[in-house]
């Protein structure tokens, strides 16, 4: 599926600094002279986490800035991979994996199960999407809310699980069963 | 020096080749949609499948797998048919059968290589991916659902146009071509996409729906619109001139043209003047016929000094003439450089390109006077792009700045930055002494300036002193030739300002100029624009693709535009009509043969394709420079010749992408 995304909508922001000068200078000291365009990635996801989980175009012309590197470099990185995302996004994204080991314990049901919470709560607190493996199969079926994952979930402990963020309790990540 | 063996054949060949390269020299061709070898390699479209052993017991992308010594490879082998069998229904899977209203038809990569490799039917019972259409200007047309995401567009812009504005976005099903952003492919040599994208996902706009391949007659040709000579192929059928293609020239344009070139074709159909007219009393043009006329340019011209100048588009045929026929009226007054430009005509070295066009890849510095290649003569920029990219060419600029896909050290506005650049010990001047093999690129507006000729001198100066190349870029695609046959004031006569300022008779061959009042011009040309506008008399001549003609392009080197249809209505050959003129004037030329003519007097014209090296000798007039910046470059790039000024393409090009700058946005 095409990650949503509008360059020229209301919510861009007109620019877009960096807050932390310091990760930013790390990041592209990780790679050798002349190859500072390989911190495109790591800029990205600092500029993601930065600015409420989203890259807005002002930072990928930023990141392009920074790295000399034409900014339709950084557009191609920041669509082709999953964990960027280009346009604002819920408090909490409800990533579910869909990939062979969890779909055949049942990650479509624990996926219908998020999407009817999400559904139901108010906008701008979940984003669910399906995504690729989780790298958790063998506690399958799993999902990652922000930073953290959950694992051998049901539906009904997805729904729990749902329910507890929706009232703003951080509950404990790991696994559910 | 690896040596392979290929379908058992074996050969040796560079190291770093690759097996597809290496099959190529055998004659044995591999079929590829992504591999270009202008482009870096992809690899991605996976059709040039080989066999190879000793290797892994799989099929292998033959262009991007260097040939090692002592591999055998089996081109077309059951199990390499098989594997690429299997790509082409993958490439199939989505692309959309509907070859018959595609514009691609008949000259598509993926039509052909579908014939050798293709299935029957197709396995595919899902629903088809859809790709929404691209706005990349008035140039290129899209059809994003038949793209196979070879990506040599995207690679082109980068690589060789220097404009990275595309790129291949989002992955896997969803994975497209695009912008990204809403923008126009803003560089000259967009067109060059369209002849590069193996299917029809980038088509000509212009030239959409209007012909089939087949039906066209394909007449190898010369450009005109700028002064490099790019060769050209020329498509028409019946009268109609339908499209512009480049054609391979190693020395010139490589195998790209520039929009310009490819695009401004459609102007030979609009505004011509495709009879004769004579202004009545009553100061209107009335069209009349070529008899008619011929004896109204004869009384006119008659008795008086009569001066004579040569367009930008004129052909060294009909200047050979008019410069016979300026002689036998026993007039000096004659020049060549209708934009005004002031430089010293005696030397050839001081007026030609003298490292030659391909000598821009041997370049290792390079100094920019006044120009601004990449609007001026955009292929030569493309070369300078390409140097700068892969060698590092360090380039300085002098004049206003330019809007240049490469890096430059910006030395000065004015003629007086080459004096400092001459004393000046560090920078780009301590670069310029140690460079083997330095270059001075001088543009036309260097020379349009009341002291043209003592900067022409001190630029013969710098050259001395860096051990540099001086070449001259030229804009108009006949004012070398018209050079080369001396078509410049006469003892005592007067040159391009002076003509405009007191000529009392005028015989202009297509050049654009206004005449001054009470002059009574003669204009011979093939569209109406300002220069027919103020003639007396008209007289329709042909356009480039309209006669056998020669053109000699900015390094001097002499080439042969043939005719590929016929010139419209009454219009003629326009050495033809010089003739005629002459003998209505009374004064007849003394020849019957301009091939014959011109080849006894310049044998060198008449050996086409090659350049006839200039001796370096002194060039200028010693004098005081001014310390005026010099002009910008005239920048109407889309409007630079009548042809262009004609076609309804490039009114759309100028609207589309109208630079802040450019006298187009005036």
């Amino acid at each position: 599926m095409k990650k949503p995304y509008d360059l020229t909508a209301d919510y861009q922001p007109a620019a877009f600094t960096f807050a932390n000068k310091k990760a930013v200078e790390e990041a592209i000291a990780r790679y050798p002279e002349g190859q500072q365009a390989s911190a495109v990635m790591p800029l990205l996801w600092i500029a993601q986490r930065q600015h409420d989980n989203w890259i807005p175009r002002a930072a990928m012309d930023e990141i392009a800035k920074i790295l000399s590197m034409p900014p339709v470099k950084v557009y191609e990185v920041a669509s082709f991979y999953t964990m960027y995302n280009l346009a604002p996004i819920g408090r909490y994204h409800v990533q579910c994996c869909g990939t062979t080991p969890c779909w055949l314990r049942g990650s479509e049901r624990v996926m219908a199960a998020c999407a009817e919470a999400a559904a139901r709560a108010p906008d701008g607190l979940f984003t669910v999407s399906e995504v690729e493996c989780l790298g958790a199969c063998t506690a399958a079926p799993v999902l990652q809310v922000n930073d953290d994952t959950y694992e051998g979930l049901t539906p009904a402990s997805a729904k729990e699980l749902m329910a507890l963020l929706e009232q703003g309790i951080d509950p404990k990540a790991g696994d559910k069963q | 020096m690896p040596k392979l063996t290929i379908d058992g054949v074996e050969v040796e060949v560079e190291p770093g080749t690759s097996v597809l390269q290496a099959a190529e020299a055998l004659g044995v061709e591999i079929p590829r949609f992504c591999f270009h070898d202008r482009l870096s390699v992809a690899g991605n479209c996976r059709m040039c499948l080989v066999e190879i052993s000793p290797g892994p017991p799989k099929p292998v992308a033959s262009c991007c797998l260097p040939a090692a010594d002592g591999m055998v490879v089996k081109t077309d082998s059951p199990m390499v048919r098989e594997a690429r069998a299997g790509v082409m229904e993958f490439l199939l899977m989505n692309h959309p059968l509907d070859c018959p209203i595609c514009d691609q038809g008949g000259e598509c990569d993926l039509q052909d290589q579908a014939v050798g490799y293709g299935a029957g039917r197709s396995r595919y019972t899902e629903n088809k991916r859809a790709v929404a259409e691209k706005a990349l200007g008035p140039l290129i047309k899209t059809a994003m659902t038949r793209c196979i995401n070879c990506t040599r567009c995207v690679r082109f812009a980068e690589e060789i146009a220097g404009a990275p504005v595309l790129g291949q976005f989002h992955r896997g099903e969803d994975a497209e071509i695009g912008t990204f952003i809403k923008a126009a492919v803003a560089t000259e040599m967009s067109g060059n996409m369209i002849d590069i994208c193996p299917v029809g996902a980038l088509t000509s706009r212009p030239y959409a729906y209007r012909a089939r391949p087949w039906e066209l007659t394909k007449t190898p040709s010369i450009d005109v619109h700028d002064a490099l000579g790019a060769n050209i192929r020329v498509d028409s059928r019946g009268r109609e001139v339908l499209r512009i293609l480049p054609r391979l020239h190693e020395g010139i344009n490589e195998e790209w043209i520039d929009d310009r070139t490819r695009f401004a074709c459609d102007g030979l159909a609009e505004r011509r003047l495709d009879r004769p007219w004579v202004r009545g009393a009553d100061g209107r043009l009335r069209e009349t016929s070529w008899a008619t006329a011929l004896t109204a340019a004869a009384r006119g011209l008659a008795g008086r000094d009569v001066a004579a100048l040569a367009g930008d588009l004129a052909d060294v045929e009909a200047v050979v003439a008019l410069r016979d026929l300026m002689d036998e009226l026993g007039s000096p007054h004659r020049d060549c450089r209708v934009d005004g430009a002031v430089f010293d005509t005696s030397q050839r070295s001081g007026w030609l390109m003298n490292a030659g066009v391909a000598g821009v890849d041997e370049a290792d510095i390079l100094l920019l006077v006044a120009t601004d290649p990449r609007r001026e003569a955009t292929v030569l920029g493309a070369r300078i792009f390409r140097n700068w990219r892969e060698r590092g060419l360090p380039i300085a600029v002098i004049g206003p700045a330019i809007d240049a896909p490469y890096g430059y050290d910006h030395l000065g506005d004015g003629p007086d930055a080459l004096d400092r650049l001459a004393r000046a010990r560090t920078g780009f001047a301590k670069t310029i002494k140690g460079a083997q093999n330095p270059m001075i690129l001088a543009g036309m507006s260097a020379f349009r300036r009341p002291d043209g000729l003592a900067v022409h001198r001190a630029l013969h100066e710098a050259a001395q002193k860096f051990g540099a190349t001086f070449n001259m870029l030229h804009t108009a695609a006949g004012r070398v030739g018209a050079l080369e046959v001396g078509f410049v004031p006469g003892p005592g006569g007067m040159d391009c300002a002076g003509i405009l300022r007191d000529a009392k008779a005028l015989i202009s061959l297509g050049a654009e100029v206004s005449a001054p009042k009470g002059c009574f011009t003669v204009y011979i040309g093939h569209h109406g624009d300002v220069g027919a506008a103020g003639a007396d008399v008209v007289l329709p001549g042909s356009a480039y693709t309209e006669k056998d003609a020669t053109y000699v392009n900015t390094e001097g080197r002499p080439q042969r535009a043939v005719r590929a249809v016929a010139p419209p209505g009454l219009a003629r050959e326009d050495w033809t009509i010089v003739r005629d003129l002459a003998a209505a004037l009374g004064k007849p030329l003394s020849y019957n043969d301009i091939s014959a003519r011109i080849e006894a007097a310049w044998p060198h014209l008449a050996r086409w394709d090659t350049v006839e090296p200039a001796p370096w000798g002194p060039f200028g007039t010693a004098g005081p420079v001014d310390r005026v910046p010099f002009a910008a470059p005239k920048d109407a790039y889309y409007h630079a010749n009548a042809i262009c000024r004609a076609s309804p393409t490039m009114a759309r090009c100028v609207v589309a992408f109208r630079a802040p700058n450019s006298e187009e946005a005036a």
